[in-house]
């Protein structure tokens, strides 16, 4: 719709519109896109979003990568909750291989899971507070994003971009500082998170600028196929977590928060809530932790998963697998799988199709952010330029997973 | 005309000048060591003993950062906007009166530029103008963030304008005066007028905020829809102007505030302190409290901003014509009314 030419042309000198270009780098985008909007004043009429300013083709190049070099552009969708995508991903490849997961590995990846969760929600909704100009509440809550990076780098050595896991399990064992930050974690998060909601919850202010804004019906968000915590903000309880469980999730008690009119305020509660119930699943996930083996952290699947550099160097078996995977002698079935995990902002689905090879014959990525985003501009249509803003603060658009 | 008084107003106006953009200054630091405080950090500490010196260092940043004029803007009208503002900014504490009269030897020094008859007009019609400042270089810049900007500011103070304006006339009921140095002669010691407005103050108060773009009212400057609205395509000192227009503004506005709700340099027991330090030192001494006054305002300004979010557009509007206005035609009334009463009963 709009490649290289003008969305609008302001060549009537009669009209009463104005194009306002909101973006391609505006601070409120947070993350390279664009929309074009027709302003009446501190309306919007119309509106056209123009997507694809950081595309990088990942799903092709996807195509020319071995399963397991294919983490690492899944770092790169959501970057806000890369373990989410990294688990996704290699969960899709363990079903397409039909690897059966140890029990503790599964409530370990639980736990990084759900504390990415954190961090994702934590992101959108301090967001919203800091666009509605409360940047101490910001700063409030930003600051356990920070120590839940610790933990990452703790378990994997990376923050951002984690690389975390790998297919089969995880590729070390959570030492004991990392235990111990999870557990320093679980004891100063509700705090802090209870001091956000008391400032916003109720704050006049807050409820004006975002209940009622942005309102969704139910119809609309199934048409638009919207997932996560936007479609539970209109009232539909459907999380993959719950419908579809992966990774154990059956295992555990928590509750899916639902909201009644889909509108800002209410995925910003549902948003919390949900921060709420991560915090639960976590803390049954460690206590689960305690009664399974100790020092299991992968799979029995030599042929996938790559051994340790002390067995390579001493064990001739480990050395044949080594060499085996790394020059990619080891081909995975013929098949086709679709595996959805529900990632920070809805359900994060990868459909594979193999057609035998070590690569992947092709490959997609159901993002839920340019899935959410598509009724972006449809929405804007007759709303005020900072409801729009708001709008888009609270859906959460990633840049990264937008144009992946 | 005697050279003496020459020499006295010029001195005095020097102080001042140099008083408004110190405390200009000074506020752009207490801000961030407020926020700081109140967001868990410790603030600016490179520059100088507690980064004391963080405001020279910002503006000598101001004054050498490259001049960028966007080629299709009004020039002549770019370079007046900061200009306007600044002066408006500036000129408002003319008719403040800083404390009572002061006597060195046998010549009696009035602390106040000048004590004009209206000077509680000369007021509004300084902060009216100041708004121009920010309309001409929000559609000077030819930017249309800019001019979303300009035209939300304008809309604003002249809203607020009215609810402010409506809140004085009853305090000028009370004090039947429009000179700044009667209203606060009358507040001599505890008689301050807050005791007899506390809603007229409300109003006022909150009109403040919105006639200095303050926080929750700083809908122009909206960095996360306006990217900072009206100085969005200003750089080097012209930017610096307006920042400090700002910080100005909310000097004088705290200043104006103090002076007429809160007794100015009156604090109780003011007679006895007169008494004992005599009418050179006691002057200054209520010039002091005056003061104090006054950051407490600016605390309490910067306090809220780093406290609550901010309106949305039309939000701000209702709060101006159907809260605040009514509000204030109601404190008139009952104003009325109660003098009315008390003067004939």
């Amino acid at each position: 719709m709009a490649h290289n030419h003008p969305v609008y042309t302001d060549n009537d000198p009669q009209s009463e519109l104005v194009t306002l270009n909101l973006g391609p780098t505006h601070p409120a985008t947070h993350g390279v896109f664009q929309n074009v909007l027709q302003m009446d004043g501190e309306r919007i009429v119309s509106g056209v979003s123009t997507i694809g300013y950081i595309h990088r083709a990942f799903e092709k190049i996807a195509e020319h990568r071995p399963f397991y070099q294919i983490t690492p552009l899944t770092d790169r969708l959501n970057y806000c909750s890369s373990p989410i995508n990294n688990m996704g991903w290699h969960m899709t490849v363990e079903k397409l291989l039909n690897i059966q997961i140890p029990k503790r590995v599964d409530y370990l990846r639980v736990i990084i899971m759900e504390l990415s969760r954190i961090s994702d929600h934590i992101i959108c909704n301090t967001i919203i507070a800091q666009d509605t100009g409360a940047t101490t509440t910001f700063l409030y809550l930003f600051q356990f994003r920070e120590h839940i990076y610790e933990i990452f780098e703790e378990i994997c050595g990376a923050r951002l971009t984690t690389n975390i896991g790998r297919i089969g399990g995880l590729e070390r064992d959570f030492n004991e500082i990392a235990f111990a930050k999870i557990n320093k974690f679980l004891k100063e998060f509700p705090v802090a998170l209870r001091e956000f909601e008391s400032l916003l919850n109720r704050n006049r202010i807050f409820i004006d600028r975002t209940a009622g804004v942005a309102e969704v019906t139910q119809e609309a968000a199934l048409n638009y196929s919207w997932t996560g915590p936007l479609l539970r903000a209109t009232g539909i309880d459907y999380d993959v977590r719950v419908s579809e469980p992966y990774s154990s999730y059956q295992d555990f008690d928590f509750e899916v928060p639902v909201g009644t009119s889909g509108d800002v305020f209410d995925r910003y509660l549902v948003r919390n809530e949900e921060m709420w119930q991560s915090i639960r699943i976590i803390e049954q996930a460690l206590e689960k932790v305690k009664t399974e083996p100790k020092g299991i952290f992968h799979a029995d699947v030599p042929d996938f998963y790559l051994p340790g550099k002390e067995e390579v160097y001493n064990n001739m078996e480990a050395l044949i697998y080594h060499f085996k995977i790394v020059m990619g002698e080891i081909d995975a079935p013929k098949a086709e799988v679709y595996h959805a995990v529900e990632g920070g902002n809805g359900e994060l689905g990868f459909y594979l199709i193999n057609d035998g090879g070590r690569t992947p014959y092709r490959l997609h990525f159901r993002r839920p952010s340019f899935i959410n985003y598509s009724m972006y501009a449809k929405m804007s249509e007759g709303m005020l330029l900072s409801d729009a803003i708001i709008n888009m603060s609270s859906m959460n658009i990633i840049a990264g997973e937008l144009d992946a | 005309m005697d050279i003496n008084f020459v020499i006295e107003k010029f001195v005095l106006i020097t102080i001042l000048f140099a008083i408004s953009l110190l405390i200009a200054m000074y506020s752009t630091y207490a801000e961030r060591k407020v926020a700081a405080f109140l967001q868990d950090r410790l603030g600016p500490d490179r520059a100088g003993p507690f980064g004391i010196l963080q405001p020279l260092a910002d503006g000598v940043k101001m004054f050498m950062k490259e001049e960028i004029i966007p080629a299709n803007a009004n020039k002549w009208l770019f370079m007046v906007g900061p200009g306007l503002a600044m002066l408006c900014a500036c000129i408002g504490t003319a008719v403040i009166p800083w404390g009572q009269d002061m006597v060195i030897g046998d010549r009696v020094i009035p602390l106040q530029v000048t004590d004009i008859n209206v000077g509680l007009l000369y007021i509004f019609g300084v902060i009216s103008l100041g708004v121009y400042g920010v309309m001409i270089g929000g559609w000077a810049s030819n930017n249309k963030y800019s001019l979303l900007s300009a035209i939300r500011a304008a809309s604003q103070n002249i809203s607020y304008e009215i609810a402010m304006g409506l809140s004085i006339i009853a305090l000028l009921l009370v004090s039947n005066s429009l000179s700044l140095k009667e209203i606060v002669e009358q507040q001599h010691g505890f008689n301050w007028n807050f005791w007899y407005q506390p809603l007229g103050f409300l109003i006022f108060m909150v009109c403040a905020f919105a006639e200095t773009n303050r926080a929750p009212f700083d809908l122009p400057e909206c960095e996360a829809e306006l990217n900072g609205g009206y100085h969005m395509e200003y750089s080097s000192m012209k930017l610096g102007f307006y920042l400090f227009a700002e910080y100005i503004n909310m000097f004088v506005s705290s200043t104006v505030m103090a002076a007429l709700y809160f007794g100015g340099y009156n604090y109780p027991g003011m007679d006895y302190i007169a008494a004992q330090w005599g009418p050179t030192w006691a002057p200054l001494f209520g010039t002091f409290i005056f003061f104090m006054k006054i950051f407490a305002f600016i605390f309490f300004f910067m306090w809220v901003r780093w406290t609550i979010p901010r309106f949305r557009y039309d939000q701000l509007m209702n709060l101006g014509w159907k809260t605040l206005i009514p509000l204030a035609i109601a404190n008139i009334i009952v104003t009325g009314i109660v003098i009315a009463l008390t003067n004939n009963f």
